[in-house]
Parts: structure tokens; sequence; C-alpha cells
């Protein structure tokens, strides 16, 4: 069944998208992540164009990591002064992100930028995630424990400091607030939450306890993927309420076979199975920017 | 002067009463684009009215039908090697182009109509898609990825023509339309030249869901955007509480 996408402007088969929410959900939900630098590159294949898929995925994450988030809220997993911190670095962040989104658009160069972010930060990512697997499992073959997290490093000597005490830390606004910064210039161009670069900088930069980690940054994506899909709904007019509304539906309940499955099986393994799916998309990205295309032209929105 | 007007137009209108003209119609004049939307076929029907004596030394008739979409200008890109990667260079714009276009005839349309009649009514793909400073390159680009997106179409031979008299032809609207008010023009030729015509208009326009979407996602954007976030907050709520309430 063709379902048209009003925004898109494309006739997609509705069980390809339910589909592909719903594989994406299962990923985020055996890998806790939040699968938006997952969906997005999978949307382009599929057609969508890339501006269009970009914005959607902002608003579908809004939707999920708010489902995510209720749950840290009933633990008290959520550090929201840390969180408000992230989130005012972020919103600047999105708001220069989108800005520079537009510019290229009208330049006609925003599909390369999506390309290239996506291609150096799954290969960065990638990468990392597949020698860390890799040193972990040879790790717990060894039966040796898990290197512990230096607490005390050069972000330590900045002014500005403030207590976070659901973290249980005292350091200066200015990292988590250049961390935030990041995170939203990364959600406005790529269409990801920017969990999978903020949870690695929360443990490894700003020190904070792993338990903590994953709620705070949810909350803070909330916001700053609310305020993407606001900007660009208003200045791309590029969400499309229909695509995202059917790949949260496939998404939610994938993320919750994903999380059944994900409790069964080995953490390094599915980490390494992870790093290999994220290194070939960047390679499938990367070559198409590498290799002569076919067709060499592109029609682009005229008169407008 | 106006005596001569009035002499010229009756001459005209003589010679029109005694040749051929077209009654033509569309199984549909109006598409709508709903949410369902997946292409659709028109047929284009009609009969040749004769007012003649039909001439057994004549030349066959033949029947050229085209559809054309909305035209306008359109932005084409050529993607240049630069740094190692293959990116868009400069925008070039192309004039004018249909966002649809399809053009069948009893046979192929070059063998039926003369090169100086085709120039005169427009009739072909290098009349519909036009440009005065982008090279030739560009308006054959245009040209081959939406003949390859199946908007463009030039099916050689798809017109039927019964005892000269009734035709028939279904022009296949691909899934990927773009709304706007599309024409359908008949050509009745005879020896190579046009001896009728006649106009049908069809109307493409979004409709039911998919309209009220994309009107209020280009009219209130603002109001658009903090719906969506409306749609995505409950129904993150509602996926929570669902799945919270079976695992108990």
């Amino acid at each position: 069944m063709q379902v048209y996408l009003p925004i898109a402007e494309v006739s997609v088969n509705i069980f390809l998208l339910l589909g592909l929410g719903g594989l994406v959900g299962v990923l985020s939900g055996m890998f806790g992540v939040g699968g938006g630098f997952l969906m997005t590159p999978m949307l382009m294949f599929i057609g969508i164009p890339p501006a269009v898929a970009v914005a959607t995925e902002a608003n579908q994450i809004v939707a999920s990591s708010f489902s995510g988030v209720l749950a840290h809220f009933k633990r008290k997993t959520v550090d929201i002064k840390m969180g408000i911190v992230l989130l005012l670095g972020g919103l600047v962040g999105a708001k220069v992100g989108v800005y520079v989104f537009k510019l290229l658009k009208e330049m006609g160069q925003v599909d390369l930028l999506i390309t290239l972010s996506y291609v150096l930060f799954l290969g960065m990512v990638g990468s990392l995630m597949f020698i860390e697997s890799l040193n972990a499992i040879r790790r717990s073959k060894k039966n040796e424990p898990p290197k512990r997290v230096k607490r005390h490093t050069w972000i330590h000597g900045l002014p500005f400091k403030m207590r976070f005490r659901t973290s249980n830390l005292y350091i200066s606004a200015i990292p988590p607030f250049v961390v935030g910064i990041l995170v939203g210039v990364l959600a406005a161009i790529m269409g990801v939450g920017g969990g999978f670069i903020m949870v690695p900088a929360m443990i490894y930069i700003l020190g904070m306890p792993t338990k903590v980690v994953v709620g705070t940054s949810l909350f803070q994506i909330i916001f700053v993927t609310a305020f993407t899909t606001l900007e660009h709904a208003t200045q791309n007019f590029t969400v499309d309420a229909m695509l995202a509304l059917i790949l949260l539906t496939g998404g939610v309940i994938g993320a919750q076979v994903g999380a059944r499955i994900g409790v069964k099986l080995k953490a390094e393994q599915l980490r390494i199975l992870l790093a290999i799916m994220v290194l070939a998309m960047c390679i499938k990205l990367a070559l198409g920017l590498l290799i002569e295309p076919s067709e060499l032209f592109s029609i682009g929105a005229g008169g407008e | 002067m106006r005596i001569l007007i009035l002499l010229v137009s009756l001459v005209f209108s003589a010679n029109v009463a005694l040749s051929q003209s077209i009654v033509s119609d569309l199984s549909q004049n109006r598409v709508s684009i709903t949410s369902n939307f997946d292409g659709s076929q028109i047929f284009v029907f009609g009969a040749v009215k004769s007012n003649i004596m039909p001439d057994v030394n004549a030349a066959p008739l033949d029947v050229i039908i085209e559809v054309a979409g909305p035209a306008g200008p359109v932005l084409v890109r050529k993607k240049e090697y630069k740094y190692g990667i293959w990116v868009n260079g400069e925008a070039v714009e192309v004039d004018r182009a249909p966002a649809f276009y399809s053009l069948a005839g009893t046979r192929p349309v070059r063998e039926i109509l003369s090169d100086e009649e085709r120039a005169k009514y427009n009739i072909g793909l290098d009349y519909a898609v036009q440009a005065s400073q982008a090279g030739e390159e560009y308006t054959e680009a245009v040209v081959r990825i939406r003949q390859d997106a199946g908007i463009f179409g030039t099916s050689e031979s798809d017109v039927k023509l019964s005892e000269e008299t009734l035709f028939t032809t279904e022009v296949d609207l691909p899934s990927n339309l773009v709304e706007g008010d599309y024409v359908a023009s008949i050509y009745l030729v005879r020896d190579g030249k046009v001896v009728a015509s006649s106009k049908d208009a069809i109307t493409v326009r979004k409709a039911g869901l998919e309209a009220w979407i994309y009107n209020l996602a280009h009219d209130k954007p603002l109001i658009y955007g903090l719906l969506s976030l409306l749609v995505a907050l409950v129904a993150g709520w509602t996926a929570s509480t669902v799945f919270r309430l079976l695992k108990r």
C-alpha cells in the first residue's frame, strides 16, 4: 500500500516505512541509541529528500526521547540542572545549525553538508565503537576489570563553577555548555538527537556518573530536537508530519522488541555488530561522494 | 476596416464549417492527490466531426494527443569533481519545463507532422523544455531525468483511431505528480498539417489530509511545527504508558 507524503511529495510504501521505523526501533532498543543517525541516511536511501529526512527525523526523536525520559524521571536518573546547561548550549547550536542549513539549501549544497557530516561522524563513531568493543571483548576474556575513568582533568580548572547535585559534581558550566552547542549543531544538520556524541562526552569529558547520563541526555535531546523541529518547520518547511507519524508507530513497537532482544545478547558482541553497521553506512555514503555518479545532473526546486 | 474584418471572419467561419473539428473529453477533469494516491490514469477520447464528404483520395487522418503539466523554471545542477569528491556546481536555470509531459499519436509524431507545424504548435519535448542561457546539456538533462522518473513520456503510437472518427488514448499520471493545471491538447493532422485542435483542462490538487497538512505547513508554519511537536509528545507518552501497562 502506497502512502503519499505531503511535504516530501513522494509516494512510498507504508509497510517499508513501518518496517524501517521498526528496524531502527529494534536497533535503538537493543543498543540504547536514539537511532536518528541510522534512520536519516536510510530515509535518504529510499528516496526521501535529505532536507525533509533531517527535519522529520528531528520531530520523530522528540517522541522517542520523550517516551524514554519518562521512565528515567521515575527512577530519578535525570540531572535537570546539568540538562538545562546542556540545553542552553543546545539551543544556541541548533539555531546556528538551522541557519547554516538554510544557507546551504539556498546554495544547493545541503545534500553535500548532510552527507559529509554523516561520513565524518559515522566513520568516527563506528571506528571508536569497533575498537572499544574489541578491547572490551579482549578484557572480558582475560577477566580484567574495565578501566576506571579519571575523575580529575583539565576541565576542573575552568571558571564559572556550578554544583550539580544529582551528578555529584562541582565543575565549570563551560564544558557542558560547549558540548550542548556541538550537539545542537549536529541535531540541526544531521537530524540526530546527538546521544551518540553526548553520552561519551558526558562520561569522559564531564565525568558524570553513568546512571544519570542516559536520562540527562534524553532530557536535553527532547528540547533541542523540539526546537530544531520548530526552526525547520518555520524556516525550511521540511517537516513531514505524516512521515514522522508512520516512522514513530514502527519505531515505538520496534524499540520495545529491541529492548527485550538486547537483554538476551552479550553487550560487546552487540556493540561490534552496531559498529560494523555504522561503518557500512559510512562507506556507502562516502562512495557516493568518491565515485563518479552515473547521472551528473540534478534538478533543484525552481522558481522558489 | 470593419467590413474587412467581418468578411475575413465570415470566410474563416465558413471554412471551419466546411472542414473537420474535434469533440473530445476526458475520463476525469480533476485528479485529487490523497494519502493513498498511487498515480492515476486518464482516458482522453473523442470523435472527429466532419461536415465534408470523406474524400477517398485524401491522405489518412492522424491524431496527436499531448498532455502537459504546469510549466515553470527549474534549477539544474551539474556535479563537478572538486577536492577529490563529487559536489554540486553552480545552479543553471532552465527557463521553462513542464512538471509533466506526455505525447502520443496514432503513429510516431515525427512521421505525422512536419517540422514547421511542430514548431508552430510547440508540439514535442524540444519545445516544451526551453532554455535561453543554459546550455543544451542542461535541457537534455532535464528531459533525461524526468523521463527516467516517468514524468515525461513520449509513447510513439498509443492513440487508437477507428474509422477515422473515434479516437482514444490513456495517459498514465505518475505517483510523484505535481499540483497544478494540466492541459490535454488534441490535434487532428492530415498531410503533415494540423487541421483541427481542441483543448481540455485537468486540475491536479492535493486533497483531504494531504492538502490540509501541506497548506498548514506553508501558511502557518509555526502552528504546524507546534502541532507536529504535540503529536510527537502525545505519541511518546502513549507509547511509554501502553508498554508500561503491558509489562504488568
